[in-house]
């Protein structure tokens, strides 16, 4: 087994007769995004404070690459310090600095970069977070998601081979939330960082997460893989993860992956064992094709809006939604047969081509997109499969993706938009 | 300034009118030169620098902490200590004597105005007095101490700030608050303490 590389083993941390950390044991792996979720106030950012040491703590020992830190030589550990990189919960911008001196400072300050060269970076990132219009205000003058942007795109600039997020998506809107976690893990995919997250968006989260660690009751009371977390029988479970899960059908009006589950399943057991039921698979063609092109906003809105649509499709006759990665949606329709939802499938098709999307391509079709270097298509495919009561539902949605056709595309050029 | 020409004009005024009664007016210009270089420059400049700028300085460095700004500078490897409070340490070990250089001069100018051109002493006795008596040592004394006021203010000021999160008595903005307060206190008294010790050190 490789050595983690950071281990926690019965940390535990007061603050005068407040016990926030209870003997805690963690493991974190190189090069791959961690995710610690906990209702607030329960220790998440102390948790990672702790790793970044700007908090020591009152018992236990944290290992770095199997090494206690407390045997580590200055030198070493502050070697180790200076490959981390953490992103505040509260952005700790530096006020009487503009959001471009913000971005530099690591760079200024601890490199000897040229001043060309510092810009060029600094630019770099400025333009990922989409901050171009801001980089000379100060942050006091930013809305909240653009403060945010900015305190990660200050703590991106140093490339760092392990960053900390301390809750990055917080006050961002559904769309932003959504890109800053696929850039998170772009990164991690492009520069094969560790990253140690601090989130609340569930399920979203889990779709980028290697691993995550569930804190609760001043511990740590799992640790795995997102598919784990959803079998994991634990009072956790139905208080930390239904409630947000329940808040995140408020907003989207699509279910959990684990929602879907427990849904089908219930679905399932008031079935005879031969009756059949449908299940349909969209997806959004080469996602990462589009975000790079045309920028996250513009491709995660066009997903938010296919959501939306095919939940109020296909939620008036019974069906359930999920989305069940970065751009799928999976529809289970639990009284129909294969030949019943291909109809209703194709009724959708219709619709989607007349209103569905309308508004979103009449914005797109205002633009001129000039400095696109190729045209870009949206494609959304969509297949049906047959599922019975008795078989598993894995397999009738690899069913339904082998199946998958094209049902709709347009691209989108220099000149505007062909349908 | 309006202060140093005030506190001049009231030395001057006073000492006038003490000293005309033994008939002693032409030390005028002494003892002002005097105690405005040896205790009143450096003291009553030392003070005011603290009002204005020593309650400035704990009240950024206060801010700075409790919105983690420092604890971001620790993440970022650059050393808080240097970045936020060497700077300071260097600008007031600078101004410190400049600034009690330019009080002891208006000073001067304010007991020359109140004694010579209000109350009718001699111009030359007033001038001569003042370059008989003052010497280098004087001088240097009185830069000396507001040296030792320097490093003694900005240390209590920055400290207050920095450590503006560890105080057991309030936290968040009222810390802050509270942190400027003890720092502008401190600092005032520890300038008088040690203006003693310094003079009984140098005379």
């Amino acid at each position: 087994m490789t050595t983690p590389l950071i281990e926690f083993r019965d940390v535990t941390k007061c603050f005068g007769n407040r016990t926030v950390l209870e003997g805690v044991n963690l493991k974190i792996y190189e090069g791959e995004i961690t995710t610690i979720i906990g209702l607030s106030g329960a220790g998440k950012s102390v948790l990672l404070k702790h790793i970044i040491g700007l908090l020591k703590p009152d018992r236990g020992t944290i290992f770095f690459r199997g090494k206690p830190i407390a045997h580590m030589q200055k030198q070493e550990i502050k070697e180790f310090f200076s490959k981390m990189s953490y992103m505040f919960q509260g952005n700790a911008l530096f006020d009487s600095l503009t959001v471009y001196e913000n971005i530099a400072l690591p760079l200024v300050e601890t490199t000897n970069l040229k001043k060309d060269k510092i810009h060029r970076r600094v630019m770099a990132r400025v333009k990922q977070t989409e901050l171009t219009e801001a980089i000379h205000k100060y942050p006091s003058e930013l809305s909240g998601g653009m403060q945010k942007r900015a305190a990660l795109a200050r703590a991106l600039v140093t490339d760092p081979q392990i960053v900390l997020f301390d809750e990055p998506t917080t006050g961002q809107d559904p769309v932003r939330k959504n890109a800053i976690l696929s850039m998170i893990a772009q990164y991690q995919k492009k520069f094969g960082f560790t990253a140690i997250m601090v989130s609340h968006e569930i399920p979203d989260v889990y779709f980028i997460s290697n691993r995550v660690l569930a804190l609760y009751d001043r511990k740590i009371v799992f640790q795995g893989t997102p598919e784990e977390l959803e079998e994991f029988d634990h009072p956790f479970n139905d208080e930390v993860i239904s409630s947000l899960e329940s808040l995140q059908k408020e907003l989207t009006g699509l279910y959990s992956r684990r929602q879907f589950k427990i849904l089908n399943s219930a679905h399932l057991k008031r079935k005879r064992s031969a009756e059949p039921y449908a299940i349909v698979v969209f997806t959004l063609v080469d996602m990462n094709f589009i975000i790079a092109n045309l920028g996250s906003d513009l491709a995660y809105d066009a997903l938010q809006r296919m959501c939306t649509y095919i939940d109020k499709h296909f939620g008036v006759i019974g069906g359930l939604s999920a989305r069940f990665s970065t751009s799928e949606i999976v529809t289970m329709l639990p009284h129909s047969d294969l030949e019943e939802a291909q109809n209703i499938l194709d009724d959708f098709i219709k619709d989607f081509e007349g209103e569905g999307i309308e508004s979103f391509w009449n914005w797109i079709k205002a633009n001129k997109w000039e400095t696109i270097a190729e045209p870009v298509t949206f494609t959304i495919v969509a297949g049906v499969a047959e599922g019975t009561p008795v078989t598993k539902i894995e397999n009738a949605i690899d069913l339904a993706k082998a199946n998958q056709k094209e049902i709709w595309s347009a691209k989108v050029c220099r000149q505007g938009v062909n349908v | 300034m309006l202060i140093s020409l005030f506190t001049g004009m009231v030395l001057g005024l006073q000492s006038y009118h003490a000293l005309t009664t033994f008939g002693a007016e032409g030390a005028v210009g002494t003892l002002v030169a005097l105690s405005l270089i040896r205790e009143m420059g450096p003291v009553l400049s030392a003070i005011m620098i603290t009002a204005r700028a020593g309650s400035a300085i704990a009240a950024e460095i206060g801010i700075q902490r409790i919105s983690e700004q420092i604890d971001a500078l620790h993440t970022m490897r650059i050393d808080p200590l240097r970045h936020v409070v060497s700077p300071r340490v260097a600008a007031a070990i600078i101004s410190f004597p400049l600034l009690t250089t330019v009080f002891d001069l208006v000073g001067m100018v304010g007991g020359y105005i109140s004694s010579v051109l209000l109350l009718g002493l001699n111009h030359g006795v007033y001038i001569n007095s003042i370059q008989a008596s003052v010497d280098l040592k004087d001088i240097t004394d009185g830069l000396i101490k507001s040296v030792v006021f320097a490093v003694i203010v900005v240390t209590v000021c920055c400290y207050q700030g920095y450590f503006a999160h560890m105080r057991k008595d309030s936290h968040g903005a009222k810390a802050v608050g509270m942190a400027t307060t003890s720092a502008v206190v401190i600092s005032c008294v520890l300038i008088l303490v040690s203006d003693y010790v310094v003079t009984s050190l140098l005379i």
